[in-house]
């Protein structure tokens, strides 16, 4: 009963984010966009399998927030998915740690073609604050080819959704 | 209690020789002697009734010839923080192993080991922790100083998993890349049956080489390292490392500073525990909760943004002071948005609690029992919901002082007890951020002007997950020599190896989420 009567009260889960509407403008418009090239590139989804290479966490924190009501990619054409085998991109969080490095590979190896790759965080690009720690691959373009980098440490959910636009209108 | 009785049963009555190296604020370092070194911190873990904060070595090679070995408790009845030291000879350097005796020193030795290569002698588990023996060369020490990059290859070893053998036993391995969202770690299930009869938890997959990273560094750069430790706990690394250096230069930070500092970490709080609560529902399948919380989540995020200008609480924290300035706005924004965001909360709660199928879910699985938590020195969240009354903000209060909370506590120890623990301290968080708010006088940012010295002093910080320590050493220009940190996450790793035993492997995720332990933090 509870649930029903929330759902009835809070009626579309966006609903709060209307008062603080510039964000929410931008988002729809970015949203919109993102799944117009989406439904045209992709025939109607991308989906994208996340990886953590050793980031700090905050990356992750910040990508599932995009999965939330509030940005709920989803309705966009965009979709986590649980399995490397599913995926046409892999997105990589983190600086490489040594230990992941094979792990890495096996999942790049284990997508089906055609497949690309995306960073996203600062430490992912070349190791950033983890530049010159021993234990460091700096960068998960010494381990995979890798087409697209998303900058930010973290960036925030809306930057995400952004910096995919900008890179799905070009590619 | 005063602390003097502790040392005058240790020398009068055990006969145990030590001299005062060192006794500032609620510090006291006791000196001892190599064959000395395993009782004291015996007589210590008694007397004190705590179990070992931490445990780490020093290469004072250069300075004294031989390694340092620092033994840690900090002591809740005492009020102090009292610490074992000893030196350990550089040319075949050995000391004997503490684990037998108190079971949370093995992975702290096992450390010591690995990074250090001093041998902890009858300790049953050498195996490296962060430095996987298929990737790294067998005898290169990273924390020694004259540790020097590049490395040279070397001979490297497989890992031996604990193996559990009879009849009809099935290992189940998981990870390290795993279905969701999240850090990377391995999970070495083996059953008998469906119950789990053990699971070996094999980390260090995010190991970067923090503390590595940390040495030479001036103290302004090693801020910004140390949020970056764990993303979710940016604020209470950062305020744990602070405090630190602040006690080694002296620095007194007006109350108002630590006041705020306090708001950051409870707003810390809250953000990752709406977001465990939400965790959990999912884990149970129950989806309506967990996007609920996720949006409350989102709203403690973006007023985050709006008062500090970082979702994550990211360069708020400075030595001494705070980037930011604070004005009745702010107070303003955080007393609407917790209105707004208390609300949502308690209707979470309610549909939680009232559903029956996830009660049954929750209740009664993963039990941690007190002894288990106790002896493995859990800390925190995860200790609390197993009946143990420890938390920082109560044995240590500091500016926790001013206002009043309760300590919640669970008996239980199972998934429901430290989802409880979580809804519970959200509660106590709003009452503290409020007293705060009513007490904060608005102020604009502060430059200060602070000189470093030589020396050495622990921080300490109730984390959302449990007490975040960092010991640090700066030497005669100001830069750090060795940073030691002990995040929650390093010692309730194990509490959570224990707790899904005689559990199903369904329940894995379930008992995983209810710890919600971070990898980078335990990793480094």
């Amino acid at each position: 009963m509870r649930i029903l009567k929330n759902r009835i009260l809070k009626g579309i889960v966006t609903k709060p984010l209307d008062k603080n509407f510039a964000l929410s403008k931008e988002l729809e418009t970015v949203g919109v966009e993102l799944k117009k090239i989406i439904q045209e590139k992709f025939s109607r989804s991308l989906h994208i399998r996340e990886v953590d290479t050793g980031s700090c966490g905050a990356c992750e924190s910040e990508i599932i927030s995009t999965t939330n009501p509030i940005y709920d990619i989803q309705r966009f054409g965009v979709s986590f998915v649980a399995s490397p085998r599913h995926a046409d991109c892999l997105l990589v969080t983190g600086p490489v740690s040594k230990n992941m490095a094979v792990a890495l590979q096996k999942t790049y190896d284990a997508m089906p073609e055609p497949k690309f790759v995306i960073t996203l965080g600062h430490c992912a690009l070349d190791g950033g604050i983890f530049k010159d720690a021993y234990y460091t691959e700096r960068g998960v373009k010494n381990i995979i080819p890798v087409t697209f980098h998303i900058p930010g440490c973290p960036p925030k959910p809306l930057d995400i959704m952004k910096a995919l636009l900008t890179f799905l209108k070009k590619a | 209690m005063d602390y003097k009785t502790v040392l005058k049963e240790i020398n009068e009555k055990m006969n145990l020789k030590f001299s005062i190296l060192s006794l500032r604020d609620n510090e006291i370092y006791l000196k001892v002697e190599p064959c000395d070194f395993k009782n004291i911190c015996l007589a210590l873990h008694k007397l004190t009734f705590s179990p070992i904060a931490s445990l780490f070595a020093l290469d004072t090679r250069k300075e004294k010839g031989a390694f340092e070995l620092y033994c840690a408790f900090m002591s809740a009845k005492y009020k102090k923080c009292f610490f074992a030291v000893t030196e350990v000879m550089q040319d075949n350097p050995k000391f004997n192993s503490l684990a037998k005796e108190i079971y949370s020193a093995s992975l702290f030795e096992r450390e010591i080991k690995e990074m250090f290569g001093i041998e902890p002698i009858g300790n049953p588990d050498t195996r490296p922790l962060r430095l996987h023996n298929e990737i790294w060369p067998k005898g290169l020490c990273p924390l020694r100083k004259d540790f020097n990059m590049p490395i040279t290859p070397g001979k490297t070893e497989d890992y031996v998993f604990n193996k559990v053998e009879g009849e009809g036993i099935f290992e189940v391995p998981v990870g390290p890349v795993h279905a969701g969202i999240i850090g990377p770690g391995h999970f070495r299930i083996s059953c008998a049956g469906e119950p789990i009869i053990n699971l070996e938890i094999r980390l260090g997959f995010t190991h970067k080489g923090i503390e590595k990273l940390f040495e030479g560094k001036n103290v302004s750069d090693a801020l910004k390292i140390s949020e970056c430790v764990s993303g979710d706990a940016s604020f209470a690394n950062s305020l744990s490392f602070s405090t630190a250096v602040e006690k080694i230069a002296n620095i007194e930070v007006p109350e108002n500073t630590q006041m705020l500092r306090a708001v950051f970490l409870e707003l810390e709080r809250m953000y990752n525990h709406i977001n465990d609560i939400g965790g959990i529902a999912v884990d149970v399948g129950f989806s309506f909760p967990a996007t609920f919380a996720s949006i409350v989540k989102e709203n403690i995020l973006q007023m985050n943004e709006k008062i500090t200008s970082s979702r994550y609480l990211r360069n708020v924290n400075s030595i001494g002071a705070l980037t930011i300035n604070w004005d009745k706005d702010k107070t303003q924004i955080v007393r609407e948005s917790l209105k707004k965001i208390y609300k949502d909360f308690k209707e979470i709660k309610e549909i939680l609690l009232s559903s029956v199928s996830f009660m049954d879910r929750a209740d009664g699985t993963g039990i941690l029992k007190k002894k288990t938590a106790e002896d493995f020195g859990v800390t925190g969240l995860a200790a609390r919901a197993s009946g143990i009354a420890s938390d920082l903000r109560k044995d240590f209060p500091g500016i926790y002082a001013k206002v009043k909370f309760n300590l919640i506590k669970q008996e239980a120890g199972d998934c429901l007890a430290r989802l409880n623990m979580r809804i519970s301290e959200f509660e106590e968080s709003i009452k503290i951020i409020y007293e705060f708010l009513g007490k904060i006088e608005p102020q604009a940012i502060t430059q200060n002007s602070y000189g470093m010295k030589e020396g050495f002093a622990l921080g300490y910080v109730e984390a959302w997950r449990g007490a975040l320590l960092y010991w640090v050493k700066l030497n005669k220009i100001g830069a750090i020599e060795r940073c030691k940190i002990v995040d929650p996450s390093f010692l309730n790793w194990q509490g959570l190896s224990f707790c899904v035993l005689g559990d199903i492997i369904p329940d894995f995720p379930l008992c995983n989420k209810s710890f919600d332990l971070s990898y980078s933090g335990n990793d480094l």
